[in-house]
């Protein structure tokens, strides 16, 4: 495809297509004890809210990124979108479609073929006991896309160059690669079946920073030759204001902030956004002093009435500890869900 | 003592696996030295003999690797050929490791106390219930809040952050002169990671502690180290101060290293990209190692290899250098 | 085309892995292989090697019943291993008796493995209430001694049937006896590593592709499992063996006029104090070392598979 094509297809499909739109999922987990321990203990039923009550929505050709800490749920999201979990309640609405509704999503191949996934461990997402070829094939043959074994081969042979590895690398098994080989093939595999949708669970945190660069290379790459929408799960910061268009912040199965990337960088809102911002390494060394915040993220088992966060929060006031927060938009588009900046108490 | 003798020096240290498809050597003919109270960041990555140099140090070395050659002093004693047993004296009272998983350092069917007392115990002549008062102590100067309850606890019944302080707490038991940390962040979360960063410069600060901080994180080390060791393919291929090597990257895979890492507030469409990856042990090659990736690369680094040599305050190993200082019409 | 040069790709690798160097470095593992091998083929091949068909009546000569090996006096060079109560050639009857046995361990194990990889797949994948069923069985099942089901089917087979075709269906007996009480243990394996593979992300990335559950279980999971099956497998065909010459010892298994090697020992049993010791010896001999051998395959099987032990 030559670079004019691939402007005008991207300029005709951007626009503001909205791709995902995410309301209100809430997924729990149920991590009770066994019915008979549960009686003898006396203890209830015990819910894992790894996700409550999230909305955001992705527009064509753009990549949303989620981030936050460890057990905060963007993890959870990412296998909610692309129907590995059911969803608890809540919307999830691909390309006007109601997905939330089937039970069996995965078994819908006019919405699942359009959605892919990425996963993190290079080590763990492709079966060891398959050759490459056939690992990259498998979307092509499961859904019948190409029936000629010649030319599923060729198409094989085209998606391992693209992706920067040659088409003879096929006959060979997984493990005769690299993380950062692994995980290119684990794109050429989504990407054959031609989805539109591409979800990525932490893609480079496996990897060593020189590879990852070839991925996240890669990635944005392929994105402008195929007018790909990203949702982009990651835990590092630097990563994420590389690749993303929006960015949401994750904290207990809640966003508590959303924004473009610009906005959410150079202002942000949140006191947990600016914890995190300030918590990354300093490569620049410009000495400036840093006050890590204290405390850890709590359990989700038993998250924190109110704000999830206000136990560590500097500006916590008593309304923090009883209410819930909700989203408030502001006039650069950024939404915030804090007690404080909708007070005025902090800027 | 001030850098008179270095608290830890290596000497052309070679490390190598013998396997059925011949000796991979794992790491070839490195030296290095730290000060007191000094932090040395080693970084590189996987693969490229970080880890298992810092293991040498400790005398944990898996078999079947093995020191094929070189030297290790600790404060000019070598202790590098010594047996088991002395070794083992040496690991708790004078070298502390603190490693990546505090899983794997701590036992879970002990109360945290019982580790720390019993680890006391055998470095020092306390008596019980001061050997506890001083785990106490311990606990409370890596910031465990409520250390006289918390002390009674399992491994299990910390979270990640603080099991890795209660491991800290657990290497500074016998207050060793050198501590070998391998990728004591990998597994925390970044502000948690920031919190044990912080923890341990204060440390060194307070105990003239050394430490050799085994990451593969840029970002880490560029927080708390002051001197830079960067590995490759199991050789170093620069150490020097922190800012010249994070700053003024001088050998091709330090800068292109450096050009990879993705920085907020710093907008580039594409990442700088070292194309390939680092060659498996089995095919190292000959010459320069970097060589077959390297963008400035020419015939000699592909027939000789390039020792350290010193090039404005830090040390390279690169070719590159000793044609420019000739003069020999290398320029950029 | 491709599937032979893959076929033969496939055979270099192999020649190359960790598992052929490891048993190319181990002596005894390399004996009893060859040990093992050899038995097959010797049972395999028995109507051709064999100097005599001991099945056939007519073939057998009464007058030289009890006639000792040949290095003992009165030995016959045509009966190298001498003969027993009904003048049936010894080595002619080792060599089919073995035959029977391996027939029948191999049956057994293969039966017991389909079986029980097949449910242990599903309870692990499917789980809830099919695994609680499934496992529950399971947990009945191993509560009995292996020999005590066997015996308990063999009878209600012997009950059930025909008296005509007891001999007839002996040997199906046996082994569906056989091998539906050593199902257990491979189901449980397979059950415990499914649970595993099945959270792995090339797993949920087949789910994602959009396979089917049957199709995931089958090409992704199954592949991934059968490691500690190999091990078990052969570890149980030697128990096989075992138990078929326990029942047939006990006179509930094969019939004597085709006799394994455990109806063999059982015969020769009686003769063992009255000086006829051959009859029992060379069957045990051959009993135990090919059950020594086939268990020492399955141990250094283990320990080649499980790289953690090394």
């Amino acid at each position: 495809m030559t670079e004019q094509a691939v402007r005008t297809r991207r300029t005709v499909a951007s626009g503001d297509e909205t791709v995902l739109h995410v309301d209100e999922l809430v997924r729990y987990f149920d991590v009770s004890p066994p019915f008979l321990n549960r009686v003898i203990e006396r203890s209830g039923r015990q819910l894992v809210k790894a996700v409550d009550g999230i909305s955001f929505d992705i527009k064509r050709g753009e990549t949303f990124s989620l981030v936050g800490e460890s057990g905060c749920g963007k993890s959870t999201v990412a296998r909610l979108v692309v129907g590995l979990y059911q969803p608890t309640a809540g919307s999830l609405m691909f390309e006007g479609t109601e997905l939330a509704d089937h039970k069996d999503r995965l078994r819908v191949p006019e919405i699942q073929s359009r959605m892919q996934m990425i996963f993190q461990d290079p080590y763990a997402s492709l079966n060891p006991r398959w050759r490459v070829s056939d690992i990259i094939a498998e979307p092509i043959t499961a859904r019948r896309l190409i029936s000629d074994r010649p030319q599923v081969k060729q198409r094989v042979g085209e998606l391992l160059t693209q992706v920067g590895l040659s088409p003879a690398d096929g006959e060979k098994y997984p493990h005769e690669f690299s993380g950062g080989q692994r995980q290119r093939i684990s794109i050429a595999r989504a990407l054959a079946g031609e989805p539109e949708f591409l979800v990525c669970d932490e893609p480079t945190s496996a990897l060593d920073v020189s590879v990852q660069a070839q991925i996240l290379n890669l990635m944005k790459e392929l994105q402008l030759t195929y007018n790909l929408t990203y949702l982009f799960i990651s835990h590092d910061l630097a990563v994420v204001y590389h690749v993303s268009t929006k960015v949401g912040v994750m904290y207990l199965g809640r966003l508590v902030e959303w924004a473009d990337k610009k906005t959410l960088f150079e202002k942000p809102r949140h006191p947990y956004t600016r914890m995190l911002l300030d918590a990354i390494p300093d490569l620049e060394m410009t000495g400036r002093a840093r006050t890590p915040v204290a405390g850890e993220v709590p359990s989700p088992i038993n998250p924190p009435s109110g704000c999830p966060f206000h136990p560590r929060c500097p500006h916590a006031e008593d309304r923090c500890t009883r209410e819930r927060p909700t989203a408030l938009e502001l006039n650069d588009g950024a939404h915030v869900a804090c007690h404080a900046v909708e007070e005025n108490r902090i800027s | 003592m001030e850098a008179d003798q270095p608290l830890l020096q290596v000497n052309n240290l070679r490390i190598e696996f013998p396997t059925r498809r011949g000796t991979l050597v794992a790491v070839d003919d490195i030296s290095f030295h730290i000060d007191p109270g000094e932090i040395l960041g080693v970084v590189g990555e996987s693969g490229a003999g970080k880890s298992l140099t810092g293991a040498s140090i400790i005398g944990l070395l898996e078999p079947p690797g093995r020191i094929a050659a070189g030297e290790i002093y600790l404060e000019g004693k070598r202790i590098d050929n010594l047996p088991y047993e002395k070794m083992r004296r040496i690991r708790g009272q004078e070298i502390g490791a603190i490693f990546q998983d505090p899983l794997t350092s701590l036992n879970p069917l002990y109360r945290v106390g019982y580790q720390l007392v019993e680890t006391i115990r055998t470095h020092t002549d306390l008596s019980e219930s001061q050997a506890r008062k001083r785990a106490i102590d311990l606990l409370k100067e890596v910031g465990i809040p409520g250390a006289e309850e918390r002390i009674d606890h399992f491994p299990h019944q910390f979270s990640g952050g603080m099991r890795q302080r209660v491991v800290i707490a657990l290497a500074l038991c016998a207050e060793p002169r050198l501590i070998i940390a391998d990728e004591p962040t990998t597994a925390l979360d970044v502000s948690i990671q920031a919190q044990i960063i912080t923890l341990l410069k204060r440390l060194c600060r307070e105990h003239r502690t050394a430490v050799m901080l085994v990451t593969h994180d840029m970002g880490v080390i560029a927080e708390a180290a002051q001197r830079v060791a960067v590995m490759y393919a199991g050789r170093i291929a620069e150490i020097g101060p922190v800012q010249d090597v994070v700053k003024r990257a001088k050998h091709p895979y330090t800068h292109g290293l450096m050009g990879s890492i993705p920085h907020v507030g710093h907008a580039a469409e594409k990442l700088t990209q070292i194309d390939g990856s680092m060659p498996r042990l089995t095919e190292i090659p000959q010459g320069c190692a970097f060589n077959p990736r390297c963008t400035r690369v020419f015939d000699r680094c592909r027939a000789e290899r390039p020792d350290l040599q010193p090039v404005d305050g830090s040390e390279v190993a690169c070719w590159l250098f000793e044609e420019e200082e000739k003069k020999v019409g290398y320029g950029d | 085309m491709q599937a032979i040069t893959r076929s033969i790709d496939s055979f270099y690798r192999f020649l190359d892995s960790d598992v052929y160097y490891s048993f190319r470095s181990s002596k005894i593992t390399m004996v009893a292989a060859a040990f093992t091998v050899l038995s097959f083929l010797a049972a395999i091949f028995s109507p051709w090697i064999a100097p005599q068909n001991p099945f056939d009546p007519a073939a057998l000569d009464l007058l030289d019943a009890f006639t000792p090996p040949v290095w003992e006096g009165g030995g016959n060079a045509k009966y190298l291993l001498g003969t027993d109560d009904q003048g049936r050639d010894m080595l002619s009857a080792l060599l089919y008796g073995a035959r029977i046995s391996l027939v029948v361990g191999f049956g057994a194990t293969i039966f017991a493995l389909v079986l029980g990889v097949g449910l242990g797949l599903v309870a692990g994948y499917v789980g809830g209430m099919i695994d609680g069923f499934i496992m529950r069985v399971a947990d009945i099942q191993i509560s009995f001694p292996t020999i005590l089901i066997a015996l308990l089917i063999n009878g209600i087979a012997r009950g059930i049937l025909p008296k005509e075709a007891h001999d007839e269906m002996a040997l199906y007996v046996l082994i569906f006896a056989i091998g539906i009480s050593s199902w257990v243990q491979f189901a449980r394996t397979v059950r415990g590593s499914t649970m595993v593979e099945k959270n792995k992300e090339y797993v949920q990335a087949a789910r994602v592709i959009g396979r089917r559950r049957g199709t995931i279980m089958i090409k992704h999971v199954l592949p991934n499992v059968m490691g500690p099956v190999l091990v078990i497998g052969t570890i149980n065909l030697a128990i096989a063996i075992l138990s078929e010459s326990a029942l047939s010892f006990l006179g509930v298994g094969s019939p004597p006029t085709e006799p394994s090697l455990g109806t063999l020992i059982n015969v020769g049993f009686d003769f063992l104090f009255s000086g006829e010791w051959w009859i029992v010896i060379f069957p045990g001999i051959v009993l135990a070392t090919l059950v020594l051998a086939v268990n020492l395959l399955g141990d250094w099987l283990r320990d080649a598979l499980n790289p953690k032990l090394r």
